[in-house]
């Protein structure tokens, strides 16, 4: 299962793109629509941005998903910067986010359809969702 | 061999690998003495099979010959699966089988029911081989029971997931046909919505729509809700992030026919229904849509 | 990669191909409100019909964009949203609410004509 997976390196704003373009491109690999490959790349831009903005580097990794009943996709991104002190804050956050300031995170969780978040303040954050193909 | 102590919270308990092995090394030579049977009696526990599927009418949709060929190929990927011990090949002849015999209408149960009776018949000839034997026959049935269930099991599983990925298949067809969304004038769409409406009904109706303002080039848009009895909090966000979509498409949306309960559902998800563009009824919903167009309907006056 | 600003009457045109980096982003608002200035434009239309994923990043740098061109007098249209572009940003709560949009460089001219004239 290891085989299916995509490593890229995030360490400017210019590797965004990048890397939801290779997220584009396997969603549409494993069978996607061509809509849900959208949500999928657009949550790895924010993701992405997520690590430029706040960790200066970081990595996006996605991953072929496959259980007894279907496939989907995992992503991956994580960095060692500086952590999220207060993780339910940055996962609060209504339905109709300012989109000016934060992580995003409530979005991305809406874009996909799980989600966690690991992170602690100087050792840095891991967020993982995943997306199920129907 | 080494012997290896296995370490635990308790005394010192030493397990013997040659011993595992030496019982894993019968069972397969079990099996091997079983499948050599099998193969050696094949046309005769073939014919015994197809002779017990039409006596229990199963495959009612198929004819001899189709049930004739069908239960030799099982039979022989019955058998190789017990065998190599490795049943990725049964499955993916199962999947096989199943996508050519759903669409006759061949059923879960008598699927299910042909992979027993094939079990049955096999089981029975190896208590007539061994009944001189009831210790050997014991252990030849200890190789086969295990083997046997996991193939039942591989075949059924294989059927039922075909089953549910043409079904949902089915569905997706249908709800595209259907295509609620309507012109009813230029750059003037109505979507009337009437049920029960799940999450991925109302993202599908959502794409839809947006299609359907970009197709149309719409200005407005009526969205009539009047058929919908209620709304629970994640269907009454699509609705409003479907209006929010369609104004990014350059498109007004009137929403009609909003009952107090639904109305209610959209204030506690923190909707401000003073910015949402609601009239009463469809009706009223068009006649404001066509103002908004520059629309005006005037009566033809009565010829004289 | 530049953007390409277009002038037709006093409505400036910029077209946005594919993907921006940031710096290219920051070039195309300087670049914007420049001209705007220059020319006295009175609207600006932003072609976003090439990009395939709009996030927050980029959802707030055109209301940054579409803010300081008001400041200078000039309104903005965002034209060209893809249906599924739309559908994602709604999910993250992007609504570009304080912006105006429209369906196409078309309805964006239209929708500026029309303003213009009501300003006589």
């Amino acid at each position: 299962m290891s085989a299916g997976e995509i490593r890229v390196a995030i360490n400017s704003d210019q590797d965004i793109v990048g890397a939801r373009q290779r997220g584009r491109t396997l969603a549409a690999e494993l069978g996607f629509s061509s809509a849900d490959a959208t949500l999928i790349a657009t949550a790895i831009s924010e993701l992405a941005r997520n690590i430029v903005s706040y960790a200066r580097k970081g990595e996006i990794k996605l991953q072929k998903m496959e259980n007894a009943v279907r496939q989907g996709i995992m992503v991956i991104a994580a960095d060692d910067g500086p952590g999220i002190p207060d993780i339910r804050q940055a996962l609060r956050d209504g339905f109709s986010t300012s989109g000016s300031l934060g992580l995003g995170l409530p979005g991305v969780r809406r874009l996909m359809d799980e989600f966690e978040i690991a992170s602690r303040p100087g050792q840095g954050t891991t967020v993982t969702v995943k997306k199920w193909r129907p | 061999m080494a012997k290896r102590a296995v370490v635990g919270n308790g005394p010192h308990v030493a397990i013997d690998p040659t011993a595992q092995l030496a019982q894993s090394e019968a069972t397969s030579e079990l099996l091997r003495e079983l499948v050599a049977h099998l193969r050696q009696n094949r046309t005769q526990l073939r014919e015994e099979w197809v002779q017990r599927i039409s006596e229990t009418r199963l495959l009612t949709a198929m004819t001899k010959e189709e049930i004739f060929a069908e239960a030799t190929s099982v039979y022989d990927s019955y058998v190789e699966a017990l065998e190599t011990e490795t049943f990725e090949a049964l499955q993916a002849y199962a999947q096989n089988l199943s996508e050519r015999i759903i669409p006759r209408g061949v059923e879960t149960h008598e699927v299910v029911g042909i992979v027993l009776l094939l079990r049955d018949v096999l089981a029975r000839s190896l208590f007539a081989k061994y009944q001189a034997d009831f210790r050997k026959l014991n252990r030849i049935l200890d190789a086969y029971e295990p083997a046997a269930n996991r193939i039942a099991n591989t075949v059924a599983v294989g059927f039922v997931q075909e089953r549910e990925r043409t079904i949902r298949q089915q569905q997706e067809a249908i709800r595209e046909l259907s295509t609620p969304v309507l012109q009813v004038r230029e750059r003037l769409l109505i979507l009337p919505i009437i049920g029960v409406i799940d999450p991925q009904r109302a993202r599908q109706l959502t794409e839809q729509l947006l299609r359907g303002i970009r197709t149309n080039r719409a200005k407005v848009v009526v969205i009539d809700i009047t058929g919908v009895a209620a709304m629970d909090a994640t269907v009454a966000n699509h609705l409003v992030q479907t209006v929010e979509a369609s104004r990014l498409l350059g498109a007004t949306v009137i929403v009609t026919g909003l009952s107090p309960e639904i109305a209610q559902t959209l204030v506690t998800i923190g909707v401000d229904l003073g910015k949402m563009n609601t009239v009463g009824d469809l009706q009223g919903g068009i006649e404001q849509a066509e103002r908004l167009l520059g629309y005006k309907v005037v009566p033809i006056p009565e010829p004289q | 990669m530049e953007v390409p600003i277009l002038k037709q009457g006093k409505v400036l045109i910029a077209t946005i191909q594919a993907a921006l980096s940031d710096a290219d982003l920051e070039n195309l608002r300087r670049g914007l409100v420049q001209q705007v200035v220059r020319f006295r434009s009175l609207g600006v239309i932003v072609d976003v019909t090439s990009m395939d994923v709009m996030d927050s990043f980029a959802s707030r740098t055109l209301r940054e964009i579409a803010h300081m061109i008001r400041l200078r007098g000039a309104e903005t249209v965002i034209v060209g949203i893809q249906p599924e572009v739309a559908l994602a940003m709604v999910q993250l709560g992007l609504t570009l609410e304080d912006v105006s949009t429209a369906l196409d460089l078309e309805e964006g001219l239209a929708y500026l004509n029309t303003k213009f004239k009501s300003l006589d």
